[in-house]
């Protein structure tokens, strides 16, 4: 067994052993074209690693509670922390510490290195990806370099790199990775070379920057473009950035800063250095027979090529959904900025777009108006849903970004821990809660309210006007398509409901937070602390929209139900064949065309298992999204109604908890959901209030009855029916 | 159901769980499952443990799963495991008890016919059927 080897012993042979990163590199070293001193750690050791700490089992485990096929990107995410969370605590094999050991003694022992991934089959036309596995640069001395390795290691079972080979296939058995050990050239000027323009196979594109080009492959620094002419090498195009940045290595981090001004108006490659990094990619492309997407540098004025992959042909088909998986992965900057747009420009002018409409007076319009009004809505509506995929879901990497970083500093046994951190900070459905459990123990406490109420009365003037301000509040909530809390009856019943439970507590427990926040510190060195705070920061926004977006898009859908609901009710008054339940469409169809018979939508037929079959679930598999083991009758929410027949004590079986429902969290034991993750809304709120919790359970609304007598595991993510 | 019927047709053994005076035994049996799921036939000797404790108790048990004995059988794996009651096939039914069983396992033909051999069938009343290593669904059958 060869743990480790150099660049002269690499053949085109060995692809399994050490990456394809590797192979490209060792044969850019035998065609004369000058490389950093590399040598490899082969998959050999990646296989004694993950023997000896038993980490295929964990994968499996992982990646088989259901079909792969059928998890959602956050169940992914799930999984792949909890996976990283492992490699970071399993101890490195002696030999494997033995061998990096006497490379560091031997090979380049003062040197800062760049441990990069190197993974069997990654760099092949088909599966080429950029920035897929992780890359550690300026690492120095055995322990930090010991830690990179295993970091390279865990990244082969990523979120992204998951979703991403997801297309292709897994086969957890045979996965491994090689990792590249090398000498950091810090070049002052790097960058990227295209052999073929992804726009425009004619032309070769170079991209960029002073410093570090890891700026450039992450997209946190914006390049310098150069397009030209395959044949000819005329510049056909130079596109320099708004403002020229470059990521310079401090320690093991990495940092952006300004260039200075001397050099901030003169593009980073002067002309006869493109002409040979052209000349260089063209090369690369006669050497292995296709258009080739090389990593370079300059240092001491010579070019040094770092790595050369071929360039991806496969474009994104329909339902290729690699690119936006890949997007799903963003620096702390390029978040910070994401969230800045999104805090100050994007909620703002939804909420200012949605004050807008609610202020039309719908009941004036004329039918034309009328269905001008329904179509613009929804509209508005969609677009807005729009940008809740673009950039609301990205912003929700904040919370993993700062997971990832508290595990690596911290090492807690739970890889959750972080959450607690997140958690102190106030959403908008835990505000709505708490003023709904306000007025019910107003109710609760005060019998002569309680009677009026029951008979269907509103209190004396005080109680009445609190509902009526919480009506204004929150009367947008809505559920499928339904406004929950749209006029003060309702809002009494679910009161009178409310007010039976004794006590609803919250679980956040302050103290937990403070000395979990002054471990976290004491874990950061005293110089990355700034950072760790912006971390922290952008953690608890990303945790506080994940709830709070679906609530301002809520607005948003009340207002297409507003005009809907207006719609339906001039049909109603116009004549028969409108008194059933009629969607959008069938509204506006049925208002522009008075004559037309519209059908009623048409019931989900339920498929039948096999004749003389009848399938009842015993034991339902989700994935664990909040601690705790809970008993309770199920009761499934398929409606605004099942919410307001929801009991104390009964466990909440839903598709998708959405914050407008979870107004009846505090009353459920427990907590189970279709939809997966730790990052949806039913892992969050039931975290809130210390509910036991299970998501992605397939079919579980379909499976699972009202009544059915479960038993909620939420520490293994384990449903138990009893029924007999 | 596809996955049951996948088990039952592809695994030739099964795992028989039989009791007497409360003492488990089990034992692995050569079966065949009837086109319609609600039987699995199997044979046995005459002066075997089963059948003894058959005889006793009639409600029994079968396991049919697909683990091939590596880690990934822990969630790769499927088991169903059947529950019901044994009785003897004979008279008419033997001829298609033997269709049936040998169409699966020919190599049991001279075992099958021999007089000191028993035909058994389990009237299977439900299948608990187990994926994704504790993803269990019921699949109860009308009686």
């Amino acid at each position: 067994m060869k743990l480790i080897v150099g660049l002269d012993e690499v053949t085109d042979a060995d692809g399994f052993r050490v990456g394809g990163k590797a192979i490209a590199l060792a044969a850019l070293h035998r065609s004369g074209r000058a490389v950093p001193p590399t040598v490899c750690l082969t998959t050999e050791a990646y296989e004694l690693f993950v023997e000896q700490a038993s980490l295929r089992a964990v994968i499996h485990q992982e990646l088989g509670r259901k079909s792969f096929a059928d998890m959602r990107w956050e169940e992914i995410w799930d999984a792949a922390l909890r996976i990283r969370s492992r490699f970071l605590r399993a101890a490195i094999p002696e030999p494997v510490v033995a061998a990096l050991k006497e490379h560091l003694a031997t090979g380049l022992p003062d040197r800062r290195l760049a441990v990069r991934s190197s993974a069997p089959g990654e760099d092949s036309q088909a599966t080429s990806f950029a920035g897929l596995h992780d890359s550690f640069v300026g690492v120095r001395g055995l322990p930090v370099m010991t830690e990179a390795v295993r970091k390279v290691w865990a990244s082969l079972w990523t979120d992204r790199a998951l979703l991403y080979r997801r297309e292709l296939g897994i086969d957890v058995d045979s996965s491994a990775m090689a990792v590249l050990i090398q000498s950091l050239v810090e070049g002052p000027v790097s960058g990227i070379a295209f052999g073929a323009h992804p726009n425009d196979p004619d032309l070769v594109a170079v991209e960029a920057v002073y410093g570090l080009n890891q700026g450039l492959v992450d997209g946190s620094i914006e390049p310098d473009r150069w397009s030209l002419e395959r044949q000819t090498a005329r510049v056909v195009e130079h596109v320099a950035p708004a403002e020229r940045q470059r990521l310079v290595a401090r320690g093991t981090e990495t940092e952006v800063e300004s260039v200075p001004v001397s050099m901030a108006s003169i593009p980073p490659l002067g002309d006869s250095q493109l002409v040979e990094v052209f000349e260089a990619v063209r090369a690369t492309e006669d050497l292995f027979g296709a258009p080739q997407d090389v990593e370079w540098t300059f240092s001491d004025d010579h070019l040094v090529l770092l790595q050369s992959r071929p360039v991806t042909t496969a474009t994104a088909g329909v339902g290729d959904k690699r690119a936006w998986y890949l997007s799903l992965t963003r620096s702390l900057q390029s978040l910070l900025v994401l969230r800045d747009r999104v805090e100050t420009e994007l909620l703002p002018a939804m909420d200012r777009e949605a004050a807008d409409m609610g202020s039309r007076d719908l009941g004036a319009l004329d039918t034309a108006e009328l269905v001008e009004e329904i179509e613009k809505r929804r509209r508005a509506h969609d677009r807005w849903v729009e940008v809740y995929s673009r950039d609301f879901i990205p912003l929700a990497h904040g919370i993993r970004l700062f997971g990832q970083f508290y595990n690596d500093v911290v090492g807690p046994e739970d890889p959750y821990e972080f959450m607690t951190l997140l958690a102190a900070t106030p959403l908008l459905s835990v505000q709505r809660n708490r003023e709904l459990a306000r007025l019910a123990s107003k109710v609760r406490e005060d019998s002569e309210l309680r009677r009026q109420l029951q008979v269907g009365g509103l209190g004396d003037a005080k109680f009445e006007q609190e509902l009526d301000e919480f009506t204004l509040e929150f009367g947008e909530v809505t559920f499928g398509s339904q406004r929950c809390f749209g006029n003060r009856a309702r809002v009494v019943r679910f009161l009178l409901r409310l007010a039976e439970v004794p006590t609803l507590a919250e679980s956040s427990a302050e103290g937990d937070v403070e000395s979990l926040n002054e471990r976290f510190f004491a874990a950061v060195a005293d110089e990355r602390h700034v950072m760790a705070r912006q971390l922290l920061e952008l953690g608890r926004s990303s945790y506080r929209l994940r709830d709070d977006d679906n609530i301002h898009l809520a607005r948003l859908e009340a207002l297409v139900l507003d005009a809907v609901g207006e719609g339906h009710s001039r049909l109603r008054m116009n004549g028969p064949g409108a008194e059933q339940s009629l969607n959008l469409e069938q509204v506006v169809a049925a208002l522009r065309h008075p004559n037309l018979v519209v059908e009623p939508r048409p019931e989900q037929a339920q498929t039948p298992v096999e004749e003389g079959f009848r399938a009842r679930p015993r034991q339902l598999v989700g994935q664990p999204a909040g601690p705790g083991v809970a008993t309770g009758a199920a009761r499934v929410i398929e409606t605004a109604d099942d919410l307001f027949r929801f009991q104390a004590g009964e466990v909440l079986v839903c598709d998708a908890v959405d914050p407008n429902m979870t107004f009846v969290v505090p009353m459920a034991s427990a907590v189970i959901e279709r939809r997966g993750g730790m990052l949806i809304h039913g892992a969050i709120i039931a975290r809130e209030y210390g509910l036991p919790c299970v998501t992605g359970v397939p079919e579980v609304t379909s499976l699972i009855s009202n009544g059915d007598p479960l038993t909620v595991d939420g520490y293994l993510g384990i449903v138990t029916v009893s029924r007999d | 159901m596809e996955i049951l019927r996948d088990l039952l047709e592809s695994q030739l053994l099964g795992v028989l769980g039989t009791q007497h005076d409360g003492e488990p035994y089990t034992s692995l049996v050569g079966f065949v499952a009837t086109p319609d799921l609600k039987q699995l036939l199997f044979a046995t000797g005459r002066s075997t443990r089963k059948l003894a404790n058959l005889v006793t108790d009639s409600r029994a048990s079968m396991l049919v799963d697909n683990r091939t004995n590596r880690r990934s059988d822990f969630t790769e794996a499927s088991a169903a495991t059947a529950v019901g009651v044994v009785e003897q096939v004979g008279g008419e039914e033997r001829a298609e008890f033997e269709r049936l069983f040998l169409g699966k396992h020919p190599h049991l033909e001279s075992f099958v016919r021999s007089p000191s051999c028993v035909s058994l069938r389990l009237r299977v009343s439900v299948y608990m059927v187990a994926t994704h290593f504790q993803h269990v669904i019921e699949l109860h059958i009308d009686p």
